[in-house]
């Protein structure tokens, strides 16, 4: 069985305490992973000013030039993964390894793979869209000339603790540029997918930056919140009401569920057929297991047919095995998982706030092949994995159903005056707003529950690298401070 | 090693011979207390005759938690005790009416002969102790005192509420938990500085890890650390034992107000740093019970719920079932009868308890 360490400032340790993780179809044990007790951690984080003092003595330019070779070792390299017992990860093991844990399909993987290369890669690029172009060479002095103007900037704390998702790797592409902007980083590794951020960190000890800048800690619910605790500045992913607690404090980011949506402008409406490939990205893409994922399509008219149209479309979306290069869903690792998902939204459909169809189930019924898949459910038991088929459900604004949800491509289609829109739609990660009319655009640019917002027929889970994406990771860790001198 | 069969003789017939002294004494009219033998009375059986081994005291059944939240707690002062000066502990405050056990001379028999486990050269006679942890209705409290005065030392308190702990965790303030947690290291530190003669420390887990946070163990001249209260993990134990002791003897413990002081067995190689308590036999017994059958003992390496029977002439408590799960551990040349071996909150309450706070 494989073994991951924790890494106490970029040192291996063995735990006696071990977490053991089974193959997500075999479910034989397939790695076991030191854990940090609470004690260790809030030991080794009195030292985290250490950490800092090592990344700040590093110059920005060389920095930005390390994330472009850990890029390449990330994604080409055979890396440590165990240096205990001499064990590496080549890029193919560490495909297989995230597939094995999740039960994300290989091809998924390897997107997400390119994704953490991409913004490491392009690391200038994503912090000139944070930093709207301010040269950041100016962090290695702390107050530089910039532009004819003093520009001084402090961090706000001596590290970046981040308690992690298990449900895509690609989040880990929203805290890679940290260690260019000189911020050591606590991490707490989700417990299905702990292989991204510690092959990511190898990535970086061989790209010449110091093992000592990097904490890894898998470890329990209560090491998660120490290292939140105990860091200067945090994010954290999670549900609604595992983040609630850190949700009041400015010093954690949270990234819960996103609630991203398609919304079809009136302008548009009758033209709704040449937005369904679009809308079906949005929702499918990635297994439907990121926050970028549409959950919601807020149309002004045409709801039944959208929906009649998304849920053939996306039935073409089947489980598929793991190495099949067309594989989207993904299966869950924990087989009870798909149950639960599947029976919340039955109890939901037939629950009180109005009235709400699956769209998807009529077609499931009508396909043979679909009907034998999931037993005329929406779980399908294949090729040893546990899968929820693609689900559309047509409901009303009021609906519990209209503002949900899950790890799979699960969407609601929802219709509502033109005028209500968008402050109807509550929060937004991101909001792909498919109008040309200026008026109602405007709408849309002026409210402050849309976090990104994408204009025209774009999937909701397409990144600019050079727009912030779910917060400001510069702003974030920085704060600016007023300064003079005396010529 | 396997422990030989004369001693586990041994250690069983001192064990039955005590079980008979003490149906005598608890289920006799002239020395038993009211509780016990008006339950003799309803049970319709004598356990004076009835009762001849450690093994019939089956006969009691489970002894029931409900019996000791309460009043009048005078109902379990045995008659022979009546007029000796009573102490009441307090136990399980935090979930309801705290259940109470009395005490006449118990505590001090009990950390009397726990002092016998302690290795003088790391707990030096006549040094000084401090205790930082929980007082207030604890027999803790008076125990380490007790202890600290049988080794001929004096004993510096600094005390924390558990309770006020658990409601802040309850509540959410996690900071102000902190803070609190803080101001008890601060006493402590106050008193390290000031008292040169403190050499041995009493304190739960998450006081020692806080307490070292802030000063070294060996700068401040502490040779010798009796640790208990809250669960203690193998990998708690190793990094108490590798990154705080410096040198210092580490002595965890498991006990509580119903049973006494279980020490712990000197650790081995092969035990990876699990830590196997034994109880103080014949005073205490522990066993390992299956979870869905409690009159059922487990295998040895097996895991179950821990059931006391606690066997003083002060307080008789056969077969009562504890809130924690553990390996059942067999008996070592120390300690030739049954042992547990990683102590830990019982899995199927945990949504409701919240331990390990203090």
């Amino acid at each position: 069985m494989l073994h991951l360490p924790i890494l106490r400032w970029g040192v291996p340790y063995r735990s006696v305490n071990q977490v053991v993780t089974p193959h997500f179809r075999t479910r034989a044990p397939f790695v076991s992973m030191s854990q940090a007790n609470v004690g260790m951690i809030r030991r080794d984080l009195l030292r985290q000013a250490d950490a800092r003092a090592t990344l700040q003595a590093i110059p920005y330019a060389d920095l930005v030039a390390m994330a472009g070779r850990a890029a390449e070792h990330f994604l080409n390299d055979t890396l440590p993964l165990d240096p205990e017992s001499g064990t590496m990860q080549s890029p193919q093991n560490y495909i297989e390894q995230v597939s094995a844990t999740t039960g994300a399909p290989f091809s998924n993987v390897k997107r997400n793979m390119l994704k953490v290369h991409g913004v490491l890669s392009k690391v200038t690029e994503v912090l000139a869209g944070l930093t709207r172009g301010l040269d950041l060479a100016v962090l290695d002095e702390g107050y530089g000339m910039v532009n004819g103007q003093m520009l001084s900037f402090f961090a706000r704390g001596d590290a970046m603790g981040v308690v992690l998702p298990s449900n895509s790797p690609g989040v880990h592409s929203l805290w890679a540029p940290a260690t260019v902007l000189k911020m050591p980083l606590v991490l707490k590794p989700g417990s299905a997918e702990p292989w991204t951020p510690l092959r990511m960190i190898y990535a970086w000890v061989k790209a010449g930056a110091p093992a000592s800048v990097f904490a890894y800690y898998p470890t329990d619910h209560a090491g998660g919140n120490e290292i939140l605790r105990s860091t200067g500045r945090g994010m954290v992913f999670g549900d609604v009401g595992s983040t609630k607690r850190w949700k009041a404090e400015g010093r954690v980011e949270v990234h819960g569920p996103g609630y991203s949506k398609v919304v079809i402008g009136p302008d548009l409406a009758d033209q709704w057929e040449q937005f369904i490939d679009v809308v079906a990205e949005s929702i499918s893409n990635n297994g439907g297991r990121s926050c970028v994922n549409a959950s919601g399509v807020w149309v002004t008219k045409h709801g039944d047919q959208i929906a009649d149209a998304l849920a053939t479309r996306l039935a073409r979306v089947m489980p598929r095995t793991a190495d099949d290069p067309d594989a989207v869903l993904a299966p869950f690792a924990d087989p009870d998982t798909a149950r639960r998902i599947s029976s919340m939204i039955d109890a939901d459909m037939v629950g009180e706030g109005g009235t709400a169809r699956d769209a998807s189930a009529a077609v499931r019924d009508a396909d043979l092949e679909l009907r034998s898949l999931g037993a005329g459910g929406r779980v399908a038991s294949v090729h040893g994995g546990n899968y929820l088929l693609p689900t559309i459900v047509r409901c009303d604004t009021s609906h519990p159903l209209a503002n949900r949800e899950f790890l799979f491509p699960f969407a609601s289609v929802v219709e509502v005056p033109a005028a209500d829109l968008p402050h109807c739609l509550g929060p937004s990660l991101v909001v792909t707003c498919i109008s040309n009319d200026p008026a109602f655009r405007a709408r849309f640019v002026a409210s402050p529950h849309v976090d990104r917002l994408n204009f025209g027929p774009m999937s909701t889970t397409q990144i600019g690298w050079d727009q912030p994406h779910e917060g400001n990771l510069f702003e974030h860790l920085y704060a600016r401070r007023a300064i003079q001198r005396l010529a | 090693m396997p422990v030989a069969a004369p001693a586990l003789d041994l250690a069983r017939t001192t064990l039955d011979a005590w079980v008979r002294e003490l149906m005598q004494w608890h289920f006799s009219p002239d020395t038993g207390c009211t509780f016990w033998l008006d339950w003799a009375a309803k049970a319709g059986w004598d356990p004076r005759k009835d009762v001849t081994s450690y093994h019939d005291l089956d006969k009691f059944g489970p002894f029931q938690d409900e019996w000791l939240r309460g009043g009048p707690v005078r109902r379990w002062v045995p008659k022979a005790y009546q007029d000796k000066p009573i102490y009441t502990f307090e136990t399980g405050g935090s979930t309801g009416v705290p259940k109470s056990r009395i005490n006449i001379n118990d505590f001090r028999i009990d950390y009397e002969q726990f002092s016998t486990t302690l290795p003088d050269d790391k707990f030096p006679k006549g040094a000084d102790w401090l205790h930082i942890g929980p007082s207030g209705p604890r027999r803790l409290r008076l125990a380490i005192e007790h202890l600290a005065q049988h080794r001929g030392g004096i004993c510096f308190m600094v005390d924390l509420d558990p309770r006020w702990v658990i409601k802040l965790i309850k509540m959410g303030e996690i900071e102000m938990m902190e803070l609190y947690k803080r101001h008890v290291i601060d006493q402590a530190l106050t008193l390290l500085k000031a008292h040169d003669g403190i050499k041995c420390l009493f304190t739960t887990p998450k006081l020692l890890e806080a307490l070292c946070e802030r000063i070294s163990l060996k700068k401040a001249g502490i040779t010798g650390v009796f640790c208990g209260g809250t669960e203690m993990t193998p990998q708690f134990h190793r990094f108490a034992v590798e990154e705080l002791m410096e040198g210092a003897h580490f002595a965890p413990t498991y006990g509580n107000t119903l049973m006494g002081l279980g020490p712990s067995k000197p650790p081995t190689k092969d035990d990876h740093w699990a830590i196997i308590y034994y109880p103080p036999a014949p005073r205490a017994m522990i066993e390992v019970v299956d979870f869905d059958d409690e009159t059922k003992l487990v295998g040895y390496g097996k895991t179950g719920r821990v059931r006391l029977t606690t066997l003083t002439k002060e307080f008789f408590m056969p077969r009562f079932l504890e809130r924690d799960e553990c390996e059942r551990e067999a008996p070592c040349e120390q300690y030739p009868w049954d042992g547990v071996r990683n102590v830990r909150p019982f899995s199927r309450f945990q949504k409701s308890v919240v331990e390990g706070v203090y």
